[in-house]
């Protein structure tokens, strides 16, 4: 038992040193501006006292270091500073709601592709080289290589179209569980096509690889039916490489619902941050790419850490 | 009924891609000789269709001034006309021909896509078979900066770069390929790592060849075939990521014509049944599958690289 905790503190301790870096990344992106940032905000024809004193608002006229620490130290706290647009709202507020949102579209999301991919995986390993099994596959191959705009688009055009379902997705505090899963179907259904083909392959190719093996054999041999022989022998040891690849789509998921949410007007972190993209807002940017870049490392962490729980000869490798 | 209805155009599509591979592959292998016709004729139907699609883009692309009716940026008529002649696909938000300006994607959206791809291969392949065959501290430092460059994903790192150098197509094929090397550093190292450890590698050392010479004459043939199917499957992933930017409106900037920008600015239409706005994004993913079908079959002839 003690092996398996400092093999989970470990792996936490690498994933925090990752996010440091990542942070130290991102903050020192906005230090590379050619130019004087200042400048660039407030335009050519902007006083010097008009500079100096935006400066000094948003603390440019302290070392790099120094702002790098306070900026790190409110966003542990969850204060990400003020957004530059506008009415200078503190970037927390503009973050706090659409947070829950994103998290609601991508939990949806994986709640149907996750079940979803694991069953027809399973189906196209145990009919594998049927007419079920290659449909499966090329279907697979063709929506990998769709854009997700274009999947967006057909929905709507299919589903929207004849007022089946909301095109546009609008979330208010007072919308109750129930609205919100009918308004968010097509955005979360999207983002099941896009995720599910490739889960699907893997969950097949990690199975079949099984199927090969020795003791597998031996099963089939005693007179066990197909459908044990996958469910009670393979499926267990083929459980790592499946929740590698299911953290590995839901980590996707959260680069996929930056698009999603722009072609649905959902009101997520996404669209907040090509919003500010394109107004060079950076304290969002830096703040919303903090958040998904802190999902993406937690979600391959804990993939890591449940394929060597499921496994325990990977708590030993070197 | 509309379930079967569609179900069956699936069909007459999916049958229609596959007829036009066979025709296309009969008529390869009538026309060569050698080991282009020894090839094509174990090519599976969808691989063959593949081909003809991409060789038919690189057509378009090349020919996009002789096959478009007006100009790439010329304002022809009313906006959002509907699909009558002369404009076969109607005209966009400003009124110019919808049909010229998917010509004329072809060669601004694939070709940046292809630019970038090259790129980040040149980057990334450089860096990869240096770092394996000189090892020591540079692979290190070079190994852990990618792995660090790689825990970011990828759109996110795209988009916030954006923001700080702006939105120009320069910035954008920079930003894009330095993102995507790291990618194909991983795969060059370890193809590479795989060579360096060979007895020829080591007379080559012995005989005094240079790291250049090395690198080029002997590492880089034998990595070459691994590199070229990663190198379709790249510009799949490439190609998505910049019409993804595009789309967005901090990728391409009008008034360019490209796919993923004229998505967004037709988008409207969609809500009132016009199908004109899935034509670029169509077009997009008819790329990028059959790219995906002949490196599928690409990988398979190169004996289960991948599965």
């Amino acid at each position: 038992m003690g092996l398996i905790w400092t093999m989970i503190a470990k792996r936490l301790g690498l994933g925090l040193l990752t996010l440091f870096v990542i942070s130290v990344i991102i903050f020192s992106a906005t230090e590379l501006l050619p130019g004087d940032f200042a400048k660039a905000i407030l335009g050519q024809s902007a006083t010097e006292e008009t500079l100096a004193a935006f400066r000094k608002e948003i603390g440019l006229d302290l070392p790099a270091y120094q702002r790098y620490f306070n900026w790190l130290g409110g966003a542990i706290q969850g204060d990400f500073g003020t957004s530059l647009s506008g009415n200078k709202r503190p970037v927390a507020d503009l973050i706090a709601t659409r947070l829950g949102n994103t998290l609601f579209l991508a939990l949806y999301a994986a709640a149907i592709a996750v079940p979803l991919s694991l069953v027809l995986g399973i189906l196209a390993a145990l009919y594998r080289n049927s007419i079920f099994d290659r449909a499966a596959n090329a279907a697979a191959l063709t929506s990998i290589s769709f854009p997700e705009f274009f999947v967006a688009y057909i929905l709507i055009f299919v589903l929207a179209q004849s007022g089946l379902f909301p095109s546009m997705t609008r979330m208010d505090a007072d919308t109750t569980l129930g609205e919100g899963l009918y308004r968010a179907f097509l955005p979360a259904l999207t983002l099941t096509l896009v995720v599910t083909a490739h889960m699907m392959r893997m969950t097949r190719a990690a199975i079949i690889n099984l199927l090969a093996s020795p003791y597998i054999e031996m099963a089939r041999l005693k007179g066990i039916n197909p459908m044990r022989v996958i469910l009670k022998h393979a499926l267990p040891n083929a459980l790592a490489p499946i929740i590698t690849v299911i953290a590995l789509n839901l980590a996707y998921l959260i680069t996929g619902v930056v698009v999603v949410e722009v072609v649905f007007v959902y009101p997520g972190l996404g669209q907040l941050m090509v919003d500010s993209v394109a107004k060079r807002d950076f304290p969002v940017v830096q703040a919303v790419a903090l958040i998904f870049a802190a999902a993406y490392v937690l979600l391959n962490l804990t993939a890591d850490v449940l394929s060597t729980l499921s496994n325990p000869r990977l708590i030993h490798r070197k | 009924m509309s379930l079967l209805i569609t179900l069956f155009w699936i069909a007459v599509v999916v049958a229609g891609a596959l007829a036009l591979g066979w025709v296309f592959r009969t008529a390869v292998i009538a026309l060569s000789r050698g080991n282009l016709r020894k090839a094509m004729r174990t090519a599976p139907l969808t691989a063959a269709f593949g081909m003809f699609i991409i060789l038919l883009y690189i057509l378009v692309a090349v020919f996009a001034p002789v096959i478009a009716p007006f100009a790439e940026r010329e304002v022809v008529g009313g906006q959002f006309l509907p699909w009558e002649a002369p404009h076969i696909f109607g005209t966009d938000n400003l009124g110019r021909d919808m049909f010229t300006r998917l010509v004329y994607g072809a060669r601004n959206t694939v070709g940046i896509a292809f630019m970038t791809t090259a790129l980040a291969f040149f980057i990334g392949s450089i860096l990869g078979l240096l770092a394996a065959t000189v090892g020591g501290w540079l692979d290190q430092i070079l190994s852990r900066v990618v792995d660090i460059l790689m825990a970011i994903p990828s759109l996110i790192f795209s988009l916030l770069l954006l923001t700080i150098f702006g939105t120009s197509v320069i910035t954008l094929i920079l930003v894009i390929a330095v993102i995507d090397s790291t990618r194909v550093f991983r795969l060059a190292r370890s193809v590479a790592q795989n060579i360096v450890v060979m007895d020829y590698i080591e007379a080559a050392k012995l005989r005094g060849e240079g790291l250049w010479r090395l690198i080029t004459r002997e590492i880089l043939p034998n990595a070459m075939a691994p590199l070229v199917a990663e190198f379709g499957l790249r510009f799949c992933f490439v190609f998505l990521a910049i019409s993804a930017l595009s789309f967005l409106g901090v990728g391409i900037q009008p008034p360019t014509a490209d796919w993923g920008s004229m998505v967004r600015e037709n988008a409207a239409l969609i809500t009132f049944g016009d199908v004109t706005p899935l034509l670029p994004a169509g077009a997009i993913a008819l790329l990028t599958v059959a790219v995906n079908f002949v490196v599928d079959w690409m990988l398979h002839r190169a004996s289960g690289l991948k599965e």
